[in-house]
């Protein structure tokens, strides 16, 4: 099987990167997948999973946003935050979670409002990627 | 002369203790530095990346544009300014904070004409005291800021470009040259003029557009050039900081060799005057 590299960069440093089958994100347009040889794109992400085959196994990382560059060789992913599912801090999220939803409750002007909507996106965003739930 | 023994004595301890601490602080800056410089590093994959792309998408055809992109009349013009929290860090807060105000008195006219952005408390008190407007600020950032720590700052101050208050931005920070030399620098922020890129630009598919990959694009390109001048400016804060500790625990150093020197002195002449007495006291028995 071809494979094509991929790596997943943050401000902080390189998330992961590994050769893979084939590679899944979210895209604003909608779901895309990526396989080896693809022609040279560049499209924004939504906050979401990206999906990486290997062989039989699936591997998770949670972007929050950002975009995908693919180039015939590789993949680049760049947001300003990413995790892998087994590095995702599972209760800080549901604690991020908490707080964006009672900030939605509150609900005051909307700036804030638009800002605690996309902290809770990306809350549940990591929770789903931990529990590998879709 | 007059200084007594024990007076002497009592100023080589505090000396001693002095240079102590600021050995430790010297220490304490040396790693953090260290430190500093790896968050750096792990940075530049990103910033590389990132150029490329952009240089890449805004370069390569000649009908995408973006208002990021587009000098416009300046009414407004934003300073971000970047200090430390603390000070004992030698000249880095006095020259950057020296800079940007004469910067500022040459090419404006009234406090309408622009506003600062400052991150650290030094320079937030600065600006405060003489009364210059300060639109957004943080403090109290940790010595090694993750980029979510500047996340809401960079995203308001790039928001400020976007909706017109201000018309360009410059940041004003000290650059890291090595250990021993930091550099004030001014960089413009936005519009993004002068995007140019060393390599070979590709030619992209977009999805869904240009245009609408570039408003995701260009905002967090320009958040990642704030944070990239944070990264910077701390660890010249570090490498300042040490200089001065070091600065401080050589004068110690001098301080307490001199001081043992009439200390030494004292002692002699009060021994000399001691004989003297006795011999004296001697002599007249006989």
């Amino acid at each position: 099987m071809k494979t094509i590299k991929v790596s997943v960069v943050t401000p902080d440093g390189p998330v992961y990167e590994a050769d893979v089958e084939m590679v899944s994100a979210k895209a604003q347009s909608g779901e895309l997948g990526v396989l080896p040889g693809h022609i040279p794109m560049v499209a924004p992400l939504e906050i979401g999973a990206v999906r990486l085959k290997k062989g039989n196994a699936t591997e998770f990382v949670a972007v929050s946003g950002g975009f995908l560059e693919v180039r015939p060789d590789r993949v680049t992913i760049l947001a300003q935050a990413a995790e892998r599912a087994e590095d995702i801090d599972v209760a800080r999220a549901k604690a991020a979670k908490e707080r964006a939803e009672r900030r939605l409750q509150a609900k005051q002007e909307d700036i804030d409002h638009k800002r605690a909507e996309l902290a809770l996106r990306r809350a549940l965003n990591r929770l789903n990627v931990a529990n590998r739930n879709f | 002369m007059g200084a007594s023994l024990r007076d002497i004595k009592a100023r080589i301890n505090t000396t001693k203790k002095t240079s102590q601490i600021t050995k430790a602080m010297e220490m304490v800056s040396a790693s953090k530095l260290n430190r500093a410089e790896h968050n750096a590093r792990s940075f530049t994959p990103y910033m590389e990346k990132i150029e490329e792309v952009v240089a890449s998408v805004a370069l390569g055809s000649n009908d995408a544009s973006h208002p990021m992109l587009v000098k416009r009349p300046v009414k407004k013009t934003g300073y971000l300014v970047i200090t430390s929290d603390r000070g004992l860090a030698g000249a880095y807060n006095s020259n950057v904070l020296r800079t940007v105000y004469q910067t500022i008195q040459e090419r404006h006219r009234s406090t309408e004409e622009y506003a600062i952005i400052a991150i650290g408390r030094v320079g937030l008190n600065f600006f405060k005291r003489r009364n210059i407007p300060v639109a957004l600020h943080i403090t109290g950032l940790p010595d090694q800021p993750a980029f979510a720590d500047i996340k809401e700052i960079a995203n308001k101050t790039v928001n400020m470009f976007a909706d017109g208050t201000f018309d360009e931005l410059y940041m004003f920070y000290n650059h890291f040259v090595s250990p021993i030399q930091q550099d004030v620098t001014e960089k413009k922020l936005l519009p993004l003029t002068d995007l140019a890129s060393d390599k070979k630009l590709t030619a992209y598919e977009f999805e869904p557009s240009q245009e609408e990959i570039l408003e995701v694009l260009l905002p967090q390109y320009a958040e990642s050039l704030i944070y990239g001048a944070l990264l910077d400016a701390k660890a010249s804060e570090h490498a300042a900081r040490m200089t001065a500790m070091k600065n401080a625990t050589d004068n110690a150093k001098e301080l307490i060799r001199t001081l043992t020197l009439s200390y030494n002195r004292a002692r002699q002449a009060a021994i000399t005057q001691e004989i003297t007495e006795i011999v004296a006291g001697a002599n007249a028995l006989q």
